[in-house]
């Protein structure tokens, strides 16, 4: 068969994979493959923002009193970590790219340690609450005179969004975990950094989602009596 | 020395195509052939379209008398939900995406592969184990809720495997979010030189608007059941009214999807019908960029309708005059289709081969599904005939007269391709006439009977509605027995059908340009387009076969 400008493509570029004519293609096709991933995403958690939307227009005071029951400070440092974390995964991206392959890997092991400060500040929250009885069901416990009702459904939907968030973290994790792996063994080029690239802005998805849902679940209406 | 005869030796078969590039069940599924995949979605769609059809067959069987007497209403009301859930979530809505797109989208563009073959193959794996969970509900005594899954009941009250079935529509959402994520990133990137986006086939055209509504819809529904799954295990109060949710939002977190579920259905099977008539009239369509648009016009209306499911959920007046009007526009780009495919038939040269068969019976049993939905989108008229058997029919005709019909067509059409064999012509046609009959023997007194007022969903009725029952489960027997003859030639041609040539129909395609079956790499060399789609004038070709 003639030499093609596609069997030369694949012959010099091991990180080519078959169906792709260029590496240019391939690059074009993860990125978009991503963005589009991600607006499912959004998708999938507007449900929930819908929900909540709704709801705390129906219940605002509800909503504004059961609020009052988040620890404001550690949702702070929360969200400071996780922004921190997406620098870090910006600078991991950017190593990568220009090929310093130590400094890559450190900087996705400083972002599973802040991710996972995130989530361990994020277990004592729910212990916290759990112990207040303030997990919904049968065993929810709410001062007498307020709206229960409300609260209710505030915390329903407090477990529901951050613990899907959580779960999002989690998966950002094991993505970490496999792209220290793969850093490790070399398999990153300044021609074919793709997935650092496509897992960065799933991470920064990640963050962006929390940045809705802290101001949604600690700040609106604390002031309120 | 004399001459050494050399014996005949078995012809060896060239390991050519992708059918037989590999061997053993390991090469079936580790695949990341989007033809071999396209397969293994095959064999197990059908599995689930008789399974669905199995219920069919047993709802129809307790309607045919007045009383209750074949199955006690409970095992009833889980008849009508399996039926439902098999049906849409494991047979329709995957059918023709996940076959036909699968395997001939990569071919239309004169790509290698779609652009994530793994992910693929990932997706088909997701569906497996979204069906194992729902089999699980099945086989532990099934669900009950409709495939509606209305809370309370289904979040609250209800004692069936809600749950199970659920985490089985949750799983297979994925499944669904992959395949149309891996359609438009493909159809983005991996069009061969000049193929242009004014000169992909139409198929390809409605793909993309069924994607984007994979992509668009399917996490909601996701989300939604994620949240029914909640309720029921975590108690969390999202949708129970005891405890301050409102049951009415799952409605329209379930309908944002569900509606556009239904153009999921139809769209694919609207870019089979381009194809057929295009081809089997040897004309070009009929303006181009208008199918190709209505089908993005669809897919962009159907986001704004789902209203019209809810026009007695206690929904404001105003609310359901906006959504009645949306309704009705959704008419329209549906119209321009039919009327382009009639004016591309027109003064064409038509032959009637099994796949225009089918073509035929998509254009007018979905003219009749069309407009009994504008009926539907009245508001008056909705509120007459809700929950009747008019809606039964109407739906039935555009997912079976319309979805199935295309998908008929589509799987006649592309046989040779996909097989490399002919099927038996003559008993295909009988076959197709067998599913037009018996579709409409079944389907058309249903509307009678929801318009004089049986409800759907009950397994016992008055008797002066039994004669029209009667023959909807007669022409239902009809229909299963037109679905079983195609089941039964075409595995049949398998074996024993003629090899097929590559392009027995002379179509301008690019999937017809390579051989049949197609090698794994789809093309010997990558194809160049120098040209628009359905250029049909320039030469006689002779239809084989």
């Amino acid at each position: 068969m003639a030499e093609t400008p596609a069997l030369a493509a694949h012959a010099a570029e091991p990180g080519l994979q078959h169906q792709f004519e260029s590496m240019e293609q391939q690059k074009e096709a993860s990125s978009l493959g991503m963005w589009i991933f991600l607006v499912t995403e959004i998708l999938f958690f507007g449900g929930l923002f819908l929900t909540y939307t709704i709801y705390r227009w129906e219940n605002a005071r509800a909503f504004a009193h059961a609020s009052r029951h988040m620890d404001i400070a550690l949702g702070t440092i929360n969200t400071a970590v996780l922004i921190f974390s997406s620098l870090t995964m910006a600078m991991a991206v950017h190593s990568a790219a220009t090929n310093r392959r130590r400094l890559l890997i450190g900087f996705l092991i400083a972002t599973m340690i802040l991710g996972g400060s995130f989530l361990g500040i994020k277990a004592v929250e729910y212990t916290d609450h759990i112990q207040h009885h303030l997990f919904p069901g049968p065993g929810f416990r709410y001062p007498a005179g307020a709206d229960a009702r409300g609260a209710q459904l505030f915390f329903s939907l407090y477990f529901a969004m951050t613990g899907l968030h959580a779960l999002h973290m989690v998966i950002g994790l094991g993505i970490l975990t496999t792209l220290v792996v793969m850093a490790r063994r070399g398999r990153f080029t300044p021609e074919y950094s793709t997935p650092v690239e496509v897992s960065g802005l799933y991470w920064h998805f990640v963050d962006i989602v929390w940045i809705f849902l802290f101001p949604l679940l600690y700040l609106i209406g604390r002031h309120l009596r | 020395m004399s001459a050494v005869v050399a014996p005949e030796l078995e012809p060896i078969e060239p390991r050519d195509n992708y059918l037989n590039a590999a061997y053993g069940v390991r090469s079936w599924l580790l695949t990341r052939d989007h033809k071999r995949i396209a397969l293994l979605y095959l064999v197990s769609i059908t599995f689930f379209f008789f399974l669905g059809g199995l219920f069919a067959l047993l709802i129809r069987l307790e309607l045919l008398t007045p009383q209750g007497d074949l199955v006690q209403s409970e095992t009833y009301n889980k008849l009508f939900t399996m039926h439902g859930v098999v049906m849409i979530f494991f047979f329709l809505i995957p059918s023709i995406p996940a076959v036909l797109g699968n395997f001939f989208i990569p071919m239309m563009i004169g790509a290698k592969d779609l652009a994530f073959p793994r992910l693929n193959l990932l997706s088909w794996y997701i569906y497996i184990v979204g069906a194992c969970f729902t089999m699980w509900a099945v086989v532990h005594g099934g669900v009950d809720t409709g495939w509606t899954f209305y809370t309370p009941y289904s979040s609250t009250y209800s004692n069936s495997y809600v749950i199970a079935t659920a985490m089985g529509i949750f799983v297979t959402g994925f499944s669904s979010i992959l395949t149309g994520l891996n359609f438009l990133v493909t159809i983005h990137t991996m069009r061969a030189p000049g193929l242009t986006w004014f000169r992909l086939p139409l198929f390809v055209w409605a793909h993309y608007a069924t994607s984007l509504i994979f992509v668009l819809g399917t996490p909601v529904i996701a989300v939604t059941m994620l949240m029914v799954g909640a309720e029921r295990i975590l108690h969390l109060g999202i949708f129970d009214p005891t405890r301050g949710g409102d049951p009415i939002l799952f409605q329209h977190l379930f309908w944002f999807y569900s509606h556009p579920a239904v153009y999921i259905m139809v769209l694919p099977a609207m870019g089979v019908v381009s194809e057929l008539v295009t081809t089997f009239s040897r004309k070009n369509i009929f303006g181009y960029k208008f199918v190709a648009f209505a089908s993005i016009g669809i897919a962009v209306l159907g986001f704004l309708v789902w209203g019209h499911h809810m026009f007695v959920s206690g929904q404001s007046v105003y609310a359901g005059l906006i959504f009645s009007i949306l309704s009705f526009l959704v008419a329209i780009p549906s119209a321009v289709k039919v009327f382009n495919w009639t004016a591309t038939m027109y003064k064409g040269s038509i032959s009637y081969r099994t796949p225009m068969l089918y073509a035929f019976g998509f254009i007018g049993l979905f003219t009749i599904g069309g407009l009994t939905g504008l009926f539907l989108a009245t508001l008056g008229v909705n509120v007459h005939v809700h929950d009747t058997y008019f809606i039964i029919a109407h739906f039935h005709y555009i997912m079976v007269g319309g979805a199935i019909m295309g998908y008929l067509g589509g799987i006649h059409y592309w046989w040779p391709k996909m097989s490399g064999k002919l099927y038996p012509e003559a008993w295909a046609r009988f076959a197709a006439l067998v599913v037009f009959i018996g579709f409409n023997l079944t389907f058309f007194p249903q509307f009678i009977l929801g318009y004089l007022g049986m409800p759907r969903r009950y397994h016992a009725y008055p008797p002066e509605f039994q004669v029209l029952n009667v023959m909807s489960t007669a022409g239902a027997s009809i229909l299963g027995v037109g679905y079983i003859i195609p089941m039964i030639y075409l595995a049949w041609s398998m074996r024993y059908g003629r090899n097929a040539p590559p392009n027995p129909w002379g179509s301008t395609g690019l999937e017809w340009q390579t051989p049949s079956p197609p090698p794994t790499e789809n093309f010997k060399e990558p194809p160049i387009v120098t040209e628009d789609p359905y250029v049909y004038s320039h030469e006689e070709v002779e239809i084989v076969g």
